[in-house]
Parts: structure tokens; C-alpha cells; sequence
């Protein structure tokens, strides 16, 4: 036993570094004084200066994060009422065909959701002049892969549920309007609001759509980095890399925190409804 | 009268439920794929809009033009060939290397105690969401020539000089088993985690060493979840671009930078679409697969 123990310790400890080895090289090469990205040449927050300077990484942040900010949200009311379909409505026609649809922009490469959106975009503007590309367009394909991670996380949520709240209040006359906004909306509103954040990153990191979709002057913050990497190593890119992976990992842990705080909260809570409710029945 | 009646038997809210996101989805999903068909057989012209419509109408007759040239032309050019095969080996050796690190990872973690389990599975999630395109990056700075990982082996004096790793078919397949690796892991976990660990005791009970418990019961109960994960990363593998740019050499075919060269580099929108429609064939039998199984086990592989 103490064997197999150390031997899972090693594979976890393997694997982790695999994961995080990157990432920690990489902010502590933003650090770097040196010009060379890769060899050390003393410690500077020189590269956060010139991040600060850089007009074109500015807007273009600026922009992303109005993107990313406007795609969650759409996300995440899309992604509910698909997961309240998926998981609801047993019968309806088309059943396959949505759940493919859902499917699809989570797996299907990101190349072809993107072309197909672009050619789709074209074609609508030769027909009605309307839309150009630009932050609109990106937002559609955002929010077109967005929506499918919010619905399987939230679907995930729905099956779960204990549905005798909503049969109780049900009973007692609530119409099925009130009984979602009162009483289901409540009990998922944890897996909504991490659909929400996971769909946030998921646009703020997109390259392939943004460049498919974007027009003049519409240049998000990964096609700026996306086009920098190409053409070698950028300390700035460090720099960038290191502020958003800081914000990312505090704004995961601390929702993390405090959502399964809420959900132990929660759950005693029901837990202790159910108990006066089976006492008063006594 | 009649009409009315059927109108207000409508469950409105229902209609409103089901209507939108499915309106959503046909609009920007369904419609914009069919066109990809369309466009892939039309010809090319030099304009803004650089294709021509396959229907026109002209002195009282409607012409329907389709072009099947660029499908004539993948089909024999014996560099398209050896892209859509490239692409292929790199997608199965992703999935490969994948299965083969996150199988032991996924068990490690299903196999740990209980109260560590939240802050393990968190400790996979957190690089998952923080950039993908800058955890690739980073790959460039470790591999590229003077790069950490040749600087690191140079002054330990194990090599003389810098290896070329960057832009070498083993970068590639490392970046992309990287960047996949937690698709792995995600419906591989949920599958071991929710074994029953009693069939484990049962068998060892019966004199099966924990090697022999392990192939003949813990095994083929997780072929589901492995399933699903060589599915979830084999499908985006094979359409990858990204990873190609940055860590691939020139040599390393993909369809996806071939089907973005025709598109940005030489502006032929009906090639790339054709290109499209060939990866959309490769693609479409196992996310039908993948679609089932999501279906059959209501998603909780991915979630």
C-alpha cells in the first residue's frame, strides 16, 4: 500500500508539472530585463512599462474584454434555456438535430464553425447590405461556441436537481413561470454563473473565430498576440500573458470559494426544509 | 374562432423556451454549414465578395452552375493527399499520447482521498482556462533554439549546441497532446471516480492481484469515458491550426493551415471551402459517435 501510494504521488506530481511547467515559465520570464525573451538578464518590470505604453495591445484589450463581457452574458441565458430544453422537454421535434447542434461547435474544429460563420456573414451582407465584420460579428461566433459550453454545464446541473421543490410549489398553485424564477433559477444559479466565467476566458482566448470574423479596426487582444508569436518571442506578449493568467487564476479561485461555500450553505438548508417538512407530517 | 382557440392552447412559454436557442442555433449554426457546400462549388472571381452564386438568371432561364474542380483537384493532387493523411497521424498520436498520460493522471486522481479530489480536479481546470494560445506560446519560448529548455541542457553540459526541437513533428505532437490533454482527463475522471470500489474488493477477495483487478474489471468499465475523451480530442486534432502555426515546421502539414492559406494567402473562399467539406467527412463519423454517447449518458462525459 505505501508503495502505491508514492507511485500516485508520482504520476499526479508528473503530470501537474507537465501542466503548469509553461506557465510558470512564462511569468517569470516576464520579469526578464533582458531583450532576449529566453535568457535571464536581471529582474524589471520594464516590459509592464512598455505594456502600458503599447496603443495597439491597449485597444485591443479593451475591446476583448467588451467582447468577452457581452458573449458570457449571452451565453449564459442561451445556454440555460438549452439546457432547460435538453433536460425538460423529453419530446420535441428536431430532438437529434439540436443536441447535435449543441454538440457541435464543442468539438467540431474551430476552423470550419469559423468559415462557415464568415461565409454565412458574406452572404447575408451581398443579400441585405447588413452586417459588416466587426465586434458584432465576433460576438456571434463567440457566443455560438459559448452558448454550447454553458449548456452542458448547466445541464449538468439540471439533472441533478431535486424536483420536489418545484412539484411542491407547484401544488400550492405557482404557475410554471414563477416556479422557474422563484424556485429552479435559485437552485442552478451557481452553474450559471460558472458557465458565465468559463465563457468569458473561452472569448477573451479565441483566435480562430475573431480572425475569421473580424473586420477593419476590429482587432481583439489573442489575433494581436496570435500575429506577434508568429513572427518570434515578444517580452510584451510575457507581460500581457502574466497579468491576464494572474486576474484568471484569482477569478476562478475565489468563485471557487465562495460558490461551494454557497452550495454547502445550500444544502443545509434544504436539508433542513425537508426534515420540518417530515416532521410536520408526523 | 377555431384559429383562436388553437393560438391560446399554444403553451407560450414552452414555445418561447424551446424557440430561441433553436432559432439561434439554425440561424448561426445549421444555415452557415450548408453554405459552406454551396460556396465550395461555386467559382471564384476577384472582387470583394470572391465568389459568384451558383443560380443565376439570365434571359428567361435560371443556370445552375456547380463547379467540382477543386473537389477533382483534392482528390488527385497527391500534396492535398499527403496533408489530409499528415493530419490523421498527428490527431492519432495526440489522442494516443493523450490516453496514454491521462489514463494513469485520471486514476491517480479518482484513486485519491476523497477530500483531496476538489482541489486536484481544480488544479487541472485552472490551466484549462487561463489562454490557450499563451500556454502555447510558452511552448515557444521553452523549445525555440536558444530557448530555456537548450539553454538549461547546454549549461548542464549534457549537449554542445542547440538541438533544433522547435518546429519539428515532436514539438507538434507535444503542443497538441499539451493543449488536449485535460479533454482527456475531464470524462476519464468522471468515469473512474464514479466506479464502484467494491467490485475492486470483490475480485481481490476472489485472489485477483491488484494488476489482474485492474485489466479484467476497473479497465473495461472505463472504456466509456476513454471513449469519449479520444473522441473529444481526436476531433478538434485533426481541423487544429493554431498549434501548427506556432510550434510546427513547415513541413508539418495540417488541413487547417492549408484551408486558412487558401483563404487568407491566395483569397480562393470556394477552395477553402471544399477543403472545409473533406474535414467536415473526415470528422462527421466519430462526432456522431461522440453525439450518441453524449446523448445516451445526458453529457456528463464533458461536464
Amino acid at each position: 500500500m505505501k508503495r502505491n501510494h508514492w507511485f500516485s504521488g508520482g504520476v499526479l506530481g508528473l503530470g501537474y508539472l507537465f501542466l503548469y511547467l509553461p506557465i510558470i515559465t512564462l511569468v517569470i520570464f516576464s520579469f526578464n530585463a533582458s531583450e532576449m525573451v529566453t535568457i535571464w538578464g536581471g529582474f524589471s518590470f520594464k516590459w509592464y512599462g512598455e505594456l502600458l505604453k503599447d496603443e495597439e495591445i491597449l485597444h485591443a484589450t479593451g475591446l476583448s474584454l467588451k467582447i468577452a463581457f457581452f458573449t458570457a452574458t449571452a451565453s449564459a441565458i442561451l445556454g440555460t434555456l438549452a439546457a432547460f430544453v435538453l433536460v425538460r422537454y423529453k419530446k420535441f421535434f428536431g430532438r437529434p438535430l439540436f443536441n447535435g447542434m449543441i454538440t457541435a461547435p464543442l468539438v467540431m474544429p474551430e476552423i470550419i464553425i469559423g468559415l462557415s460563420l464568415l461565409l454565412f456573414m458574406v452572404s447575408l451582407q451581398k443579400t441585405i447590405g447588413w452586417p459588416e465584420r466587426g465586434a458584432m460579428t465576433i460576438w456571434v461566433g463567440h457566443t455560438l461556441v459559448g452558448m454550447a459550453y454553458a449548456t452542458v454545464s448547466i445541464r449538468a446541473r439540471l439533472q441533478e436537481l431535486n424536483r420536489s421543490l418545484e412539484e411542491a410549489a407547484m401544488n400550492l398553485g405557482c404557475r410554471p413561470g414563477s416556479v422557474f424564477f422563484f424556485i429552479t433559477l435559485p437552485l442552478i444559479t451557481q452553474s450559471i454563473v460558472s458557465a458565465w466565467l468559463l465563457t468569458f476566458t473561452v472569448s477573451l482566448d479565441d483566435v480562430i473565430l475573431s480572425a475569421f470574423l473580424s473586420g477593419p479596426g476590429s482587432t481583439t487582444l489573442p489575433l494581436v498576440v496570435f500575429s506577434r508569436a508568429r513572427l518570434g518571442l515578444n517580452p510584451e506578449v510575457n507581460a500581457i500573458a502574466t497579468v491576464i493568467i494572474v486576474l484568471v487564476s484569482i477569478g476562478v479561485i475565489a468563485a471557487s470559494i465562495y460558490m461551494s461555500r454557497k452550495e454547502k450553505r445550500l444544502q443545509r438548508e434544504m436539508a433542513e426544509a425537508y426534515r420540518d417538512a417530515s416532521t410536520i407530517k408526523k | 374562432m377555431k384559429h383562436l382557440a388553437r393560438l391560446r392552447n399554444i403553451d407560450w412559454g414552452r414555445a418561447t423556451v424551446l424557440g430561441v436557442p433553436y432559432l439561434w442555433l439554425i440561424l448561426f449554426l445549421l444555415i452557415p454549414f450548408l453554405i459552406i457546400f454551396k460556396i465550395s462549388v461555386s467559382e471564384m472571381q476577384l472582387s470583394r465578395v470572391p465568389f459568384k452564386d451558383i443560380v443565376t438568371y439570365s434571359d428567361g432561364a435560371l443556370n445552375l452552375s456547380l463547379k467540382l474542380g477543386n473537389y477533382v483537384f483534392i482528390t488527385q493532387d497527391p500534396l492535398y493527399i499527403l496533408t489530409f493523411i499528415s493530419s490523421l497521424k498527428f490527431a492519432f498520436l495526440t489522442t494516443f499520447f493523450c490516453l496514454l498520460i491521462g489514463y494513469p493522471f485520471a486514476l491517480c486522481m479518482a484513486r485519491a482521498k476523497p477530500e483531496y479530489r476538489a482541489t486536484l480536479m481544480m488544479l487541472v481546470i485552472l490551466p484549462f482556462w487561463t489562454s490557450f494560445l499563451l500556454r502555447i506560446y510558452a511552448w515557444k519560448g521553452i523549445l525555440t533554439s536558444n530557448g530555456i529548455l537548450n539553454n538549461a541542457l547546454m549549461s548542464l553540459g549534457v549537449i554542445s549546441e542547440p538541438l533544433q526541437i522547435i518546429n519539428t513533428p515532436f514539438s507538434l505532437t507535444l503542443g497538441m497532446v499539451y493543449a488536449y490533454l485535460p479533454f482527456m482527463i475531464f470524462p476519464l475522471y468522471n468515469n473512474l471516480v464514479k466506479q464502484d470500489h467494491r467490485l475492486i474488493e470483490a475480485a481481490m477477495d476472489l485472489g485477483a492481484t491488484p494488476w489482474t483487478a485492474f485489466w479484467k474489471v476497473t479497465f473495461p468499465l472505463s472504456m466509456a469515458g476513454a471513449l469519449a475523451g479520444s473522441l473529444l480530442v481526436f476531433i478538434p486534432a485533426v481541423g487544429e491550426f493554431v498549434i501548427p502555426e506556432l510550434l510546427g515546421g513547415p513541413d508539418s502539414l495540417m488541413i487547417g493551415r492549408v484551408l486558412w492559406d487558401e483563404m487568407f494567402s491566395n483569397n480562393d473562399w470556394p477552395m477553402a471551402s471544399s477543403v472545409a467539406v473533406v474535414l467536415i467527412l473526415i470528422v462527421i463519423v466519430p462526432f456522431v459517435i461522440f453525439n450518441h454517447h453524449q446523448e445516451k449518458r445526458g453529457a456528463s462525459g464533458l461536464a
